[in-house]
């Protein structure tokens, strides 16, 4: 038999699809990476994580000189924010960030076709941009289409005045009055870009909390400082329809039984996402879906067709970019006969607000339930010496162990820097690390990490600075 | 429903069996077909297939020594649905083991225990360690605790003395290392048989040449004309079995083993053809060859390469030859002493074909030469029958019209 043109076709180039697509390559596989935007990157680089985390930046840094200048001595008169600059400078970061994805696979011998993939048979593919149309055939193929934004049927997304997380990236100008339907990770962050800009906003949140996912000690938490930010949070909040003006939108909500009704300039619809698979045409092929259309994959990542793997966010599971990518190097290396793994408890979740969230592993509830018998552990940020100096005190980390080995079973971190301090938590979760191990290792002095030796401590019940 | 997952019934002579490698474990989600586990016997092995889709529960461990007709396990029928982390059942051990390698074929030239090849891409355990499998590993007990860690206590615990900083660190792994992996049941089984067979049997070996130049001949005449008329091609093995035939009609002592204190002659001529296929050797029978025309045999093999090659083989294929012929010459051997496979008494081993100066009528000629060597077993065969047995096969071989004719 002929040797087909490639060893692997990935599909999608965000960060699930490139990743796997770059040690596909380090493993000596002939790779092609297929992507259907204009720009690689994905979701993540162009309309996700990083235009996000940009904004969250120029955004945090404005609050810090526009409310805290006056408590460290400095006097600044007159802060005020461009946001045109602001939204450049977003798209410069992104910029260089593709530029950079672009530059690693040719550097690695990838080869990257542009074109929106569909598959004609289960070893090729049709590609079609600009209504020409090519085929590739491959050996094996990592589906990496990622996933889109779930709209409500009454509110379909126009960008601007409906808006995606996309579009609400990408306003020409800060709204006066801004509504987010879901408290989610996406609805927080954003909401807090636009709040720290000067804009009023509201978040309804069907639930009766926010972050659902996340430890209630942690959650909670979040909700007390986001509502001393000027947040306006209405839980347990259902949106039953809604009207578009001509210069804005009212949405009809229903309050703890009370039908209510609150009006915007903008609306954010961040109530999910859902994977993206459509243009692929698997049902030609018989690759299964479930209900909700992510691709069934068995325990190493393969769908129906054992030479057809999927990762990332049209797989069901957490949808974190990392997530994406450890699956895209797990998928390639099984293609390569390697004998991979990936802990998913290990994977950490961050939110970007300020402060910051970060957890890994079980919350308390789902340890219970687990059937362990649990030994927590809390240490405020208000005893850390670090956050003194900084002067931010809020938050908490709170460690979650398992009595009989001793080992840690959850870490959730409300701070601060957490995002970068989580990273001793999903290290300890992978080797099975007891609180006494992680107690036991030094922690710098004076850092806000401090707090998770003293949780450690706390959960063994010699706490020294509490 | 429930489907109870049964140990097969895998060939006359077997009442028990080994299990081997788990493909599927306890809490995996299966589809009907899928492979679950792997069966080991002296004689097989042997995958077991999920007659039904669901989740699998097993009762048995590999190593454990199962009976044919055991309940080892079930199946709940279920969705079948691929094993995403909604799993509410634990998905056992998540570690991919790599799967078990056959034995490969070079070093079992001949003699070797009939094994059936494991089917090719036998999928591992699965990579992907959820929160429910990730939970039941935390709390299975640990057999040896990992480091000297007191369980938390509530009250003020006695901890541990510190321990010394550690200042060395984990070396890397040197140039000149081993590593050591545990012999299969089937490698084990073939390496006790053959040192058996040595010990017990009075293991010979005589040699001949045999000038492939007739057969050679045929071969390029008859060839196209063969293959359009029987729809298989004409190899070298349906002239080495005939000849072989031929040889044990005129030596019937050869086709004969000892069973306890008797000889036992066979009236039929079965004779096991050594097959190498990527998962290693194994020894399909052709049965009644005194009755089996040219193509007939070629046909035998042709379809026992397709059982093997498709996993399809059974017990009973591998049984009961009297006569075995190895080919070492598709490896490139010129010369070799094959081992006698047990419980019969003599093996034939062809080499490879190779050009060389032979002298013919006082003349120095290059002929197509093959080096034959037959091992045999000295309690049954005495060194006259052995010699002669294998000029008659080379006889045949070089004037196959002795073979029409069936003159020795």
């Amino acid at each position: 038999m002929t040797k087909r043109q490639y060893d692997v076709a990935v599909i999608g180039a965000g960060p699930g699809g490139y990743v796997a697509a770059i040690r596909c390559a380090q493993l000596g596989l002939k790779t092609v990476c297929v992507e259907k935007g204009e720009t690689l990157g994905g979701v993540c680089l162009n309309v996700g994580c990083i235009p996000s985390k940009a904004l969250l930046q120029s955004t945090e840094y404005y609050d810090l000189l526009a409310n805290h200048s006056k408590e460290h001595g400095i006097s600044a008169e007159k802060i005020s924010y461009n946001f045109n600059t602001m939204q450049v400078r977003k798209e410069a970061v992104v910029q260089s960030l593709v530029t950079g994805v672009a530059g690693l696979l040719k550097k690695n011998l990838v080869d990257v076709v542009k074109g929106t993939a569909r598959f004609l048979d289960p070893y090729k593919l049709e590609i079609t941009q600009n209504g020409t149309v090519s085929a590739i055939e491959a050996d094996h193929f990592i589906i990496a289409t990622g996933s889109e934004p779930i709209q409500l049927p009454f509110l379909p997304f126009d960008e601007e005045m409906i808006l995606s997380s996309t579009g609400a990236l990408n306003l020409k100008k800060v709204p006066k009055r801004m509504l987010v339907i879901g408290a989610g990770v996406i609805g927080v962050e954003l909401a807090s870009v636009y709040k720290r800009l000067g804009a009023e906003v509201v978040i309804i949140e069907m639930l009766g909390r926010i972050c659902p996912t996340m430890d209630p000690a942690i959650s909670r938490g979040l909700l007390q400082i986001l509502k001393a930010q000027g947040l306006d949070f209405q839980l347990s909040a259902k949106v039953a329809s809604a009207e578009k003006k001509m210069k804005g939108i009212t949405l009809q909500v229903v309050v703890n039984g009370q039908a209510t009704e609150l009006s915007g300039d903008v609306v954010l619809v961040s109530i999910g996402r859902k994977p993206s698979s459509s243009s692929l045409d698997l049902q030609r092929i018989g690759v299964k879906q479930d209900t909700k259309g992510f691709i069934e994959v068995d325990g190493l990542l393969r769908t129906t067709h054992r030479h057809i793997y999927a990762i990332g966010d049209v797989v069901d599971g957490a949808m974190l970019a990392h997530r994406a990518s450890e699956e895209g190097v797990v998928a390639a290396e099984i293609i390569a006969g390697q004998h991979p793994h990936i802990n998913y408890l290990a994977i950490p979740n961050v939110i970007y607000t300020s402060p910051e969230v970060a957890s890994v592993g079980l919350t308390e509830n789902e340890a219970k339930e687990g059937g362990l018998s649990v030994v927590v552990g809390i240490c405020q940020f208000k005893g850390n010496a670090r956050a003194r100096c900084h002067g931010d005190t809020s938050g908490l980390v709170k460690v979650i162990g398992d009595q009989v080995s001793g080992r840690l079973v959850g870490m959730h971190i409300l701070g601060a820097n957490a995002s970068e301090m989580i990273g001793e938590g999903v290290f300890a979760l992978a080797n099975k690390n007891t609180l006494e191990e992680i107690a036991n290792a030094s922690h710098a002095h004076p850092t806000l990490s401090e707090a998770i030796k003293e949780a450690c401590l706390q959960a063994l019940a010699r706490p020294i600075h509490m | 429903m429930k489907n109870e997952i049964k140990v097969p019934s895998m060939g006359e002579s077997i009442s028990e069996a080994t299990v081997g490698n788990i493909i599927k474990p306890s809490g995996s989600l299966v589809a009907m077909d899928d492979e679950i586990l792997e069966l080991e016997t002296d004689k097989v092995n042997q995958v077991l297939y999920a007659q039904q889709a669901g989740l699998v529960t097993l009762t048995v461990q590999p190593e454990d020594v199962v009976k044919i007709g055991q309940v080892i396990g079930f199946i709940e029928a279920g969705e079948g649905k691929g094993s995403g982390q909604k799993e509410k059942a634990a998905a056992k051990e998540i570690k991919a083991e790599p799967s078990p390698t056959p034995p490969s074929s070079t070093s079992l030239a001949a003699g070797a225990e009939s094994i059936v090849p494991i089917k090719e891409a036998a999928p591992q355990a699965s990579v992907r360690l959820t929160k429910e499998a990730w939970l039941e590993e935390l709390k299975r007990p640990q057999a040896v605790p990992k480091k000297e860690s007191s369980p938390v206590a509530q009250e003020r615990p006695s901890s541990p003395p510190l321990k010394p900083p550690r200042i060395d660190v984990a070396p890397l792994k040197p140039a000149r290392s081993e590593t050591r992996s545990k012999m299969s049941k089937i490698r084990r089984l073939i390496a006790a048989r053959l040192v058996e067979v040595q010990q017990a049997t009075a293991m010979l070996t005589t040699f001949n040449e045999v000038d492939m130049s007739a057969v050679i001949g045929l071969r390029d005449k008859y060839k196209e004309s063969f293959a359009k008329e029987h729809g298989v091609k004409l190899g070298f093995m349906s002239f080495f079995v005939k000849a072989c035939t031929s040889a044990l009609k005129a030596f019937p002592e050869i086709n004969s083993y000892i069973d306890g204190e008797d000889l036992v002659h066979r009236e039929y001529i079965d004779i096991g053809i050594a097959v190498g296929t990527p998962k290693g050797l194994i020894v399909p029978v052709v049965r009644s060859c005194n009755q089996q025309t040219f193509a007939q045999i070629e046909q035998s093999i042709e379809a026992y390469a397709k059982k093997a090659r498709e996993g399809g083989l059974s017990v009973d294929d591998l049984q009961g030859a009297g006569f075995t012929i190895t080919n070492g010459g598709v490896y490139g051997s010129l010369l070799s002493t094959p081992i006698i496979n047990p419980p019969q008494c003599a093996i034939l081993g062809m080499h490879k074909i190779m050009k060389r100066a032979v002298v013919v009528d006082d003349q120095i000629a290059i002929r197509q030469m093959m080096y034959l060597a037959l091992s045999y077993d000295h309690r049954i065969v005495d060194g006259k029958q052995a010699v002669s047995f294998l000029v008659h096969i080379k006889n045949c071989l070089e004037d196959p019209a002795r073979l029409l004719l069936e003159v020795s």
